[in-house]
Formats: C-alpha cells, sequence, structure tokens
C-alpha cells in the first residue's frame, strides 16, 4: 500500500510540473485530489485495515495530500502570475503621448505677490484694511502733511475726478495707498497694525518700470513703546521671508512728507548678490521701500497723541516685487494680460 | 544737483575716498545717483585752436577747419555753424571715444572720407564729449585754454550727481553739500569771507527798495555795481557751470547763476539804466496786467502773483522769471542784483500757472528761507566787481520785514529713545547736531537747539531726532520685532471671498487677468448693458483717450483681452477678472462695488487626441457658475433675465435666498453676437458677471452640518413626455416637494421622432431616501404614484413607455 502510495506521489508531482493552464490544472486536481482520485480511495479504505497498517499508511496517505494540495496552490499562484504579465504588456500605454487634459488656470502674478505680501504682514499681526480708488484730498495728501503747493505733489501728479468738491477737498484717484493709512489713523484706536493694498493712479508717463496705474501696498503700527527699531525688525523680517534668508538689508535716509525720520530699504541685488549689474544700476543693492516713524501731525490728524503713542509707516510698489523675484524687465507685461506671459505663473 | 570734487574742496576738505563719500552721503539722505569722471573718457581729446576755415570742395554746407594742436596741426571737415577762426576747441584724435550724437552710445573715432574728404579726427560738441544734450554747434573753450593740453586736464573732475529730497532745498548747492560732507569727513566747513571795495555813493542815494505785499516777501536785498562790462566768463567759471550741467552765456548770468548753485540761493540781476526811478517795489500784479518775460513771451497776470516794480510796472515776477523791459544785455553798464526770500507756495503757484519752472522756481519752492540773500548777494556783487570790472556801490539794501528769531527747540534724550530705540546721551546729541552746523547746548537730558538759517527744514524735535539718527547712521539701529501684545485681528471676508473664488476658478482653467481701470467712453459704449446706464465717471485731465473714464463694468477690457488673445491663442480661452467698477452717486465719493466677470470662448476642453472638439455655450458657463457656488457653499437659482448685452434669449439671472428674501447675486449668458461683433471675437462668447457684495452675506453664512445617511437608498428611473414649454424647473419644484426623495438628477432631454411633434421627453433618477429606516418597495412606489399624478395633474405629463 506505501508503495501505492509512493508511486501516486511520484506520477502526480511529475505531471503537475508539466502543467501550464488553469484548465489542465483543475484537471490535475480532480485527477489526484478528487472524490474518485486513488488516494481519496485509499484514505477511504483505511478503515478495512489493521490498526498498525491503519496508522502508517493513513500518516503517508495524509501526508502526500498536503503535499499535493499545497503544490497545486504554488502551481495555481504561479499560472496566474504568469497570465496578469502577458494580459499586462498587451495594455500597454506610451508614457510620452499627453495626458487628458484637466483645466488648469492661473491666478494673475500680481494677485499672488499681493497675497503672499499680505500674508507675510498678516503673520506679524497685521490687519488687512482697504479703502477708496477715488479719494478726497484730504486723505490722499492734506492728512498726511503734503499741503497745497507742498513739493511732494510734484512728485505725485493726480489724475482728477470730474465731480464736484466736498468738504474734504476735491476727488482725485488716489496716487498712493497711503491715504488708507489716513482713514485708518481716523476710523481705529490704538494699538493699530494694518496693512494697506490696492490700485494707485500717478499723472506720469509710461515705460517698462513706470506706470501711471500700479499697485503699492502700505503699512501702519501705532502701540506705545513702537521704535525704529521695531520698524527695522518688521521690514527686515518682511524682506528675508519674501526674497529669502540670507539676503542683506540696508537702511537709509530718505524723505517723506508723513515720516519723521524717514527711511528707504534696499535689499541686496537679488540678481548680481551684491556685485553690481544692469539691473541695481551697478550700485550692488535694490531700493524696495519707503518708511519711517509716522509724522506727528499725521498722528494727530488721525486724533492720535504721538506723545503717548509710537508709530511706524511704511508703503512699497507691488509690481516690483514679481519683477525682481522672476527676471520680468517690462511693468507692462502685466497689464497686457497676454496668456503667454500669464501662464508662466 | 550735480557737484564737482573740485568745487566741493573749496569749503571743506575731503578726508575720504570719493566712493566712501558718496556712500555717507548716500546713507544720510543725499542719493548719489552716479559719479561722473568728466574727463575719464576723454582719452585721444585736446585742445586745439582753429587757424583756418575753408570751403568744402564737394559740399556747400561742410567746412574744412585747421587745427593748431600745438606740436601738429590737422585739417578736418566741420559742419558747425559755430566755427570761428581763433576759438579754442575740443579736438579728438582718431580712436577718441566719443558719444554718438544720434544713438547716444561711445563709439570709437575712425579716420573717415566726407564727401571724398580725408578728415583723420574731430571737433566736439558737448553732446559727443558726454558734457550736456547740446549739439547745435561745436563746444568753444575759454581763451586762455592752452593748445596741445589734454581736455580732461583743463576741464576734467570727478562729479557726484546728487539726487536731493524735497526737504532739503539747502542741499540743492556745493555749499549745502559740503556741510553734509563735513559731518561725514569730520571736518569744518570753511566758506571764505568775502571782501570787495565799495566806492562812491551809497546805495540808499541811487536806490530804493518797498515792499508792499510782505506776507509774499520776507526779505529783499539788493546792491548796485556801475561801470561793468558785459562779457564772456573766465575759463575756471565756465568750466564750473559746465560741470554742473549749465551753460556759460555771459559774465553777469554766469555769476548769478554760479552763486546760485554755490549757495541755492536764486539771484536775479536787473539793468540799473532800466529801472524808473531806481526804484524796487515788491508788489501783487494787477489782475489781468500784461507783461512780457525775457524769454520774449506775453504772460498775463493774475492778482495773486507777485511781481518786482520800479516805479512805473513790472520789471519781473518774482522768482520766476525777469522781464524784457529790466533785462541785461551787452551794452548794460550798471547792475541792480536782486538776493531775495519769497513765499514759496505762492511762487509754486505762480510758476506751475505759467509754465515757468526753472532752477530758481524750484528752490524757491522749496522754502530756502531768508538767510541765504546776504552771503550770496555778497559773493555774487564780489564776482561781478571782480569779473566785470564794475564798481560796486557803498553798503546793500536789505529790507527784512519778515524777520524771525529763530526759535530754539529741545530734544530729549527720552524722546529720542522713545521714538529711535536706542538711548543716546546729551553729549552724544550735542555731538552730532554740532557736526551739522546746528547751534546746540545740552541742560541735562534735554539739548536746547537753534536751526541754522539754511536749514528751514528742521522745525519740531522729531526733526532734531532725525539729525541725531542719521549722524549715527541707521544700520547702527539695532533690529527689533514689536514686542507688544498683537492687537485685535478681525476676519477679512472679503479677501478670504476673493481668495476662494479665484483659486476655484483658475482650478476650473479659467485665467485671471487685471485690467487697467481707466478706459475709453467707446469701449463703456461697446458693452453698455443698460441704456439707461448712468453716466460713467470722467478724469478732468486725461493723459489719452484710452483712459478718460473710470469703468463702470469690468466686461470691456476682459472682451478686448479675450480678443486680443486670440491672435494667437486657438481652441478655448477662459478669462476672469475680479476687480472694482465705478459708480458715481451724488455728494460723495463714487461707489465701488467689487464684481467677478469672466468670459469664455471657443473649445470647453483643451484640444487632445483623446477628446473631440466642441464649442462651449451658454450650458458651459452655467455649469462653470453651478460648480463655483457649490464650492463657495451658495444655494443658487437662475430665472429669466433681461440684459442687454447678452443673447435674448441665451442668458440667465443667478438668484439666491438670503434671510428670507430673494437677492440677484448677478448673470450669466451668451454675450449679445451684436457686441461680440464689436470686438470681433468669432463664435459663441459666455459671460458672467456676479457682486461680490451680493455674494458676501451668503459665503459667510455658516451652514449647520447634515448628518450622512444611515439606511440605504432606493433609486428609481422615471422618463416623461412633456409639452416642450414644460421647464426642467417646473417638473422639480414638483418632485423635490416629496419627503421621501432626497434627490433628482436629469439625465436625458431628448426631442425628435420617438415622441410626438411638440413634444419631448425627460428621463429622471429619484434617490428615495428616509432618515431612519430603510425604504420597502411599497413606500416607494406609493411615492412615485403621487409623484406621476401631480406631474400629470399640474403639467400634463404622460410616462413614456
Ligand atoms: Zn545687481
Amino acid at each position: 500500500m506505501l508503495n501505492e502510495i509512493e508511486k501516486i506521489k511520484t506520477e502526480a508531482l511529475k505531471q503537475l510540473g508539466g502543467t501550464d493552464n488553469a484548465k489542465d490544472l483543475e484537471a490535475w486536481r480532480v485527477k489526484y485530489l478528487g472524490k474518485k482520485s486513488p488516494l481519496t480511495q485509499i484514505l477511504r479504505g483505511l478503515a478495512g485495515l489493521s490498526i498498525e497498517e491503519r496508522k502508517a499508511v493513513g500518516a503517508a496517505a495524509n501526508q502526500l495530500k498536503n503535499q499535493l494540495e499545497n503544490a497545486s496552490t504554488e502551481k495555481e499562484t504561479s499560472l496566474r502570475e504568469a497570465q496578469l504579465k502577458t494580459e499586462a504588456q498587451k495594455e500597454s500605454v506610451d508614457i510620452s503621448l499627453p495626458g487628458r487634459p484637466y483645466p488648469a488656470g492661473h491666478v494673475h502674478p500680481i494677485t499672488k505677490t499681493i497675497n503672499e505680501v499680505s500674508d507675510i504682514f498678516v503673520s506679524m499681526g497685521f490687519q488687512i484694511l482697504g479703502g477708496p480708488d477715488v479719494e478726497w484730498d484730504y486723505y490722499n495728501f492734506e492728512a498726511l502733511n503734503i499741503p497745497d503747493e507742498h513739493p511732494a505733489r510734484d512728485n505725485m501728479s493726480s489724475f482728477w475726478i470730474d465731480a464736484p468738491s466736498g468738504e474734504k477737498g476735491k476727488q482725485l484717484l488716489r496716487t498712493h495707498t497711503t491715504a488708507i493709512t489716513a482713514r485708518t489713523l481716523e476710523n481705529y484706536e490704538p494699538p493699530i497694525r494694518a496693512v494697506e493694498v490696492g490700485k494707485c493712479y500717478r499723472y506720469e508717463a509710461t515705460d517698462a518700470t513706470h506706470l501711471n496705474i500700479f499697485h503699492h501696498i502700505d503699512g501702519i503700527a501705532v502701540d506705545k513703546g513702537i521704535t525704529m527699531g521695531d520698524l527695522k525688525g518688521v521690514l527686515y523680517e518682511f524682506a528675508r521671508r519674501y526674497f529669502g534668508g540670507e539676503r542683506k538689508v540696508r537702511f537709509r535716509v530718505d524723505y517723506f512728507p508723513f515720516v519723521e525720520p524717514g527711511v528707504e530699504m534696499a535689499i541686496e541685488c537679488t540678481v548680481c548678490k551684491g556685485a553690481g549689474c544692469r539691473v541695481c544700476k551697478n550700485s550692488g543693492w535694490l531700493e524696495i521701500l519707503g518708511a519711517g516713524m509716522t509724522h506727528p501731525y499725521v498722528l494727530r490728524r488721525g486724533g492720535i497723541d504721538p506723545e503717548e503713542y509710537g508709530s511706524f509707516a511704511f508703503g512699497m510698489g507691488i509690481e516690483r516685487l514679481p519683477m525682481l523675484r522672476y527676471g520680468i524687465e517690462d511693468m507692462r507685461l502685466f497689464y497686457n494680460n497676454d496668456l503667454r506671459f500669464l501662464r508662466q505663473f | 544737483m550735480k557737484v564737482p570734487l573740485k568745487w566741493l574742496k573749496d569749503y571743506v576738505k575731503i578726508t575720504l575716498p570719493v566712493t566712501e563719500l558718496a556712500e555717507g552721503l548716500t546713507a544720510t539722505g543725499l542719493e548719489v545717483g552716479e559719479i561722473i569722471n568728466t574727463g575719464g573718457a576723454w582719452e585721444n581729446v585736446i585742445i586745439g585752436e582753429v587757424t583756418a576755415i575753408n570751403p568744402h570742395p564737394n559740399a556747400d554746407r561742410l567746412k574744412l577747419a585747421t587745427v593748431n594742436l600745438g606740436k601738429e596741426q590737422e585739417t578736418v571737415v566741420c559742419g558747425a555753424p559755430n566755427l570761428n577762426k581763433g576759438d579754442k576747441i575740443a579736438f579728438a584724435r582718431v580712436g577718441a571715444r566719443l558719444i554718438n550724437p544720434e544713438t547716444r552710445k561711445a563709439e570709437e573715432l575712425k579716420a573717415a572720407k566726407i564727401r571724398g574728404v580725408e578728415s583723420r579726427g574731430m571737433i566736439c560738441s558737448e553732446r559727443e564729449l558726454g558734457i550736456s544734450d547740446s549739439h547745435e554747434g561745436i563746444m568753444v573753450l575759454a581763451g586762455e585754454a592752452e593748445v596741445g593740453t589734454a581736455l580732461a586736464d583743463f576741464m576734467g573732475d570727478t562729479v557726484l550727481d546728487i539726487d536731493v529730497t524735497a526737504n532739503r532745498p539747502d542741499c540743492l548747492s556745493v555749499v549745502g553739500i559740503a556741510r553734509e560732507a563735513a559731518a561725514i569727513c569730520g571736518e569744518k566747513v570753511n566758506i571764505p569771507e568775502i571782501i570787495y571795495e565799495e566806492v562812491g555813493e551809497p546805495i540808499e542815494k541811487q536806490a530804493s527798495v518797498e515792499i508792499i505785499d510782505s506776507e509774499l516777501c520776507p526779505r529783499y536785498c539788493a546792491s548796485l555795481i556801475t561801470n561793468v562790462k558785459i562779457k564772456e566768463s573766465p575759463a575756471w567759471l565756465q568750466e564750473r557751470l559746465i560741470a554742473c550741467g549749465q551753460r556759460p552765456i555771459s559774465n553777469i548770468v554766469d555769476i548769478t547763476n554760479y552763486i546760485m548753485l554755490e549757495y541755492g540761493q536764486p539771484l536775479h540781476s536787473f539793468d540799473y539804466e532800466k529801472l524808473k526811478g531806481g526804484k524796487i517795489v515788491v508788489q501783487r500784479a494787477k489782475d489781468g496786467e500784461k507783461f512780457y518775460t525775457l524769454d520774449g513771451e506775453e504772460r498775463k497776470l493774475t492778482g495773486d502773483m507777485l511781481t518786482i516794480r520800479d516805479g512805473e510796472r513790472a520789471v519781473a515776477i518774482a522768482g520766476v522769471m525777469g522781464g524784457l523791459n529790466s533785462d541785461v544785455t551787452e551794452s548794460t553798464t550798471s547792475i541792480l542784483l536782486e538776493a531775495a526770500s519769497f513765499k514759496a507756495t505762492s511762487l509754486h503757484h505762480t510758476s506751475r500757472y505759467l509754465g515757468l519752472t526753472s532752477e530758481a522756481s524750484m528752490r524757491f519752492e522749496r522754502d530756502i528761507g531768508a538767510g541765504l540773500t546776504i552771503p550770496a548777494l555778497k559773493h555774487a556783487t564780489q564776482l561781478i566787481a571782480e569779473l566785470g570790472g564794475g564798481k560796486v556801490a557803498k553798503g546793500i539794501i536789505d529790507v527784512y520785514p519778515g524777520k524771525k528769531d529763530p526759535e530754539p527747540i529741545t530734544i530729549t534724550t527720552e524722546k529720542t529713545e522713545r521714538l529711535i530705540g536706542v538711548a543716546y546721551n546729551s553729549e552724544q546729541i550735542v555731538k552730532a547736531l554740532t557736526a551739522l552746523g546746528i547751534e546746540c547746548k545740552a541742560e541735562g537730558a534735554k539739548v536746547r537747539a537753534t536751526a541754522p538759517y539754511w536749514r528751514s527744514d528742521i522745525k519740531i524735535e522729531e526733526d532734531l531726532i532725525e539729525e541725531v539718527a542719521r549722524f549715527y547712521g541707521y544700520d547702527k539701529i539695532p533690529l527689533t520685532l514689536l514686542g507688544q501684545e498683537i492687537p485685535r485681528q478681525d476676519p477679512s471676508p472679503e479677501i478670504n471671498l476673493k481668495k476662494a473664488i479665484t483659486t476655484s476658478l483658475a482650478g476650473m482653467g479659467f485665467q485671471e487677468i487685471m485690467n487697467y481701470s481707466l478706459t475709453s467712453l467707446d469701449m463703456i459704449n461697446k458693452v453698455a448693458s443698460d441704456p439707461d446706464t448712468v453716466k460713467p465717471l470722467r478724469l478732468t485731465n486725461p493723459m489719452t483717450a484710452d483712459q478718460e473714464y473710470l469703468r463702470p463694468s469690468l466686461r470691456g477690457n476682459l472682451l478686448s483681452t479675450l480678443a486680443a488673445n486670440r491672435r494667437h491663442e486657438e481652441g478655448g480661452v477662459a478669462l476672469f477678472e475680479v476687480g472694482k467698477v465705478y459708480i458715481p452717486r451724488k455728494n460723495d465719493l463714487p461707489d465701488e462695488p467689487e464684481m467677478l466677470c469672466g468670459v469664455m470662448n471657443g473649445d470647453r476642453a483643451e484640444r487632445s487626441w483623446l477628446g473631440s472638439e466642441s464649442a462651449c455655450d451658454f450650458y458651459d458657463v452655467k455649469g462653470v457658475m453651478e460648480g463655483l457656488f457649490r464650492q463657495l457653499g451658495i444655494d443658487i437659482s437662475f430665472e429669466n433675465s433681461q440684459d442687454e448685452g447678452l443673447h435674448p434669449a441665451r442668458q440667465a439671472a443667478i438668484t439666491a435666498t438670503n434671510n428670507g428674501r430673494k437677492v440677484k447675486l448677478g448673470v450669466i449668458g451668451e454675450v449679445h453676437p451684436k457686441t461680440a461683433d464689436a470686438f470681433e471675437i468669432e463664435g459663441t462668447v459666455c459671460l458672467f458677471e456676479i457682486s461680490i457684495g451680493a455674494m458676501l452675506p451668503l459665503a459667510s453664512q455658516v451652514k449647520m452640518y447634515k448628518p450622512v445617511p444611515r439606511f440605504p437608498s432606493t433609486v428609481r428611473d422615471m422618463a416623461l413626455v412633456v409639452d416642450t414649454s414644460v421647464t426642467n424647473q417646473q417638473i422639480l419644484d414638483i418632485v423635490k416637494g416629496f419627503k421621501l426623495i432626497s434627490e433628482v438628477e436629469l439625465f436625458d432631454v431628448y426631442a425628435g421622432k420617438q415622441v410626438a411633434e411638440g413634444k419631448k421627453s425627460l428621463a429622471y433618477r429619484l434617490i428615495y431616501q428616509a432618515p431612519d429606516h430603510t425604504l420597502t418597495d411599497e413606500e416607494v412606489n406609493k411615492v412615485q404614484e403621487q409623484v406621476t399624478a401631480r406631474l400629470a395633474k399640474e403639467l400634463g405629463v404622460t410616462l413614456r413607455k
């Protein structure tokens, strides 16, 4: 009987080795493990054997049954893998063909810049505020210590609106978002930290680096104990985050009627890293913003006591920032709205 | 302000290299834009003398000039109108690098044949040498220029081109810059004492000054010089003027210009003989008075303009321009020299009104103060006596009704620290102020300072604090970050909404664009959506017709952007803009609502090898809006609308309900073919226009969460046949009224052979859902029957078999 089992084993394993498809495997299973298979017959016939024989034959038959079942499972797995491999080859794609297009539009680079810059200041506790494009003379000039006939008005030639004057003077298109600062000081009680972004307008010829309509961001902080050190710290922090960590920053004296002392901030040239190039006119520096300690006249106009509160203010053009970052040489590109340009951002 | 270094050194010892001086000036507020080495580029340019002029054999306009260069001589072709024998000129040898007058770029001079005559070298104009923009003729040098020497040795210098801010008119002068340079170098300013001889009658006996409108003229000083000879200025004077970018004219004019550049005080010279009665009266003009300024123009004066008058008439517009009637000419022998102070604002107004701005008016407008008059007048008088050979009358006239003793200003260490963040003690403050020429004295923690007469900008303590801070350097102030508590911050719902819209539309394939807010009337009329639109807001001083009006709508420029991109874009183009429009209001600033506007044109999807192309239409723009509002969490409905700018039968209004009230959010539709034609855009243009303000309260609403269904739903399809006039909405209104129906989806619309004429078939999928149990077939069937019954009754719907 044991010889019989050994014979089945040799024959079954040999035949399994030659099986190469699912159908033959199934036939093999029926033949060697099915109800009518010799092995099953042997197992069924165990009852008619002596105890000793039953022990030896039973163990050998069960062992073979397990062995054949494992071998069949193994075979099945390897057959399936081989089959998948062949099928996958038939379904191969050309990975160089373009994908099925899904829509992908773009946000305008100026919107992106405004959001990015605002977010930096928001994270330092500044609130974003807005104001009208069409402004009273009072907020654009008068409240900012720029009375009529002040020479600073010459640098900010205005577009005037064909509309009647009011108590706060003539209507004009604001020449800087500092006009919103004048409103902020009037409308809010200290402590104040605010940034104000928007379009500004100047009666000026347009060229690659000047537009008569452009964007500005202004900022104002009012609180007890604010110093010029804080102004420098906040602006440095802005430059560091927007332009990247290792950039040098320079603070110099400048004049704006609404601040005293006045400051101009420059960053190390983004193109030549300070060595001097065409973009920085060989100076190694790029002036990016004007700032200073808010003039006591301006604070008083906003109902704030300059003896009690310290305050700084700053302002910068928006367009220059992406120009420096992306190496754009003509500011007009932002508003030509050529899709071939806009899609790059 | 151009400052020649040689001249600067007359007043201060420059102990720093020029680049460091320039850096110091820039850091302290006087930005040195450029350091110009005049003469640095003049290699191979030497001084020559024109010894002969002969006609060119082949050209009437050209001459052959023989130039003596000392050791040799050259004959060159020259076309300048001011070529004179005996003149000293700048001669460029072959190899010199000259500015090409046309391209303004430096080029190497080569030997050339000009109309058949060989020319080795050239006589230069100022433009070719980069001295000025003048190119009308050759530059004629002063007589004492030595033939054969390099031009750079004769008139070369280092010139600092300084950008002077509006608050520092004192620095529109060499002396002013010298004071700043002294503080930077740690040196003292040394202004030579002015000594000249006075002879004859005292000036009071020969001339008089009366100031009538003293609020416009705080001070008027005058001197008188007789026996003057008008002639060319000496070389040193010409050279300095040229270095400062001014053209020498004749000694008297040159001296007044020179003194203005030296002190920043403009002067005016009158021909004394032409002043009736030797009188000067400072008085407002008569309204409508006519006056010939020395440029020969007739000016109509107004009663608010200040004039200088003699016994009978106006002889100058104060601080702006002199008159023909009293002008110094070649025959002038006596000069009455004016050094005065005029009110800045009045002068600003007059010069702008007359369109006459000059170096002089620019200085007066910036309020130079009254203190510079005397030193400037004295030095000018001395120079006229010296260079014009004149005799100076005894004394000077000084009428000074606006005299005020300078008010001392107190600067405290406490305030300085509070503003700057650095604790300077009073000695440090005194040191800084003194170095800048500000007289001061420490009194404990306070310093009492008096601004010198040339610093009209120093008025308050903060001004002095800036002086201290800039003396020690802004770079020395340590960086600190605001240490105070963060002030209350409020959410910015409008900014958040705009960001959400922008991101969402970009995600749907729309490109954000940004247009100017000024536009033309033509553009506004092209898209007028309503014939009764309020008149748009106009500028009183537009630069161009393209930018004359504030846009009342975003549509025009958006369509024009689409049209412009069509020149190079194929396939689908989808654009949007978020921005303000401007609606006039009576007696107030205009309303500036924020709008969202978008356009689509051409293929609905990007072209691809995978898909077919089809043009977008009404249902695309509707889908975009449905998607956008779904993302924003705003429930919207569509209603019929009548927007003149849109296709009359293919448009809709978007509405929503806010607090039980229906609000219109905007419109969508296909742009009226007439409008699309006006912009020359082919194919259907879809448009949406939404008010951000109307969306805002809806977008900010917080919607309560609905539990996710716990029990399975049942799906039933339903194909209906209805009259073509029945709308989807009518059916939805009925179906959605049944409580157990949670969703209705239209999945097919058909009109054609399979249904009767005048009918259409609509197929819906209904989702049945109960919150608390699994629905049985019987429950669902019962409702489905009720639905069809109501549809049949109310809309005449039949079921399609
Ligand atoms: Zn650079």
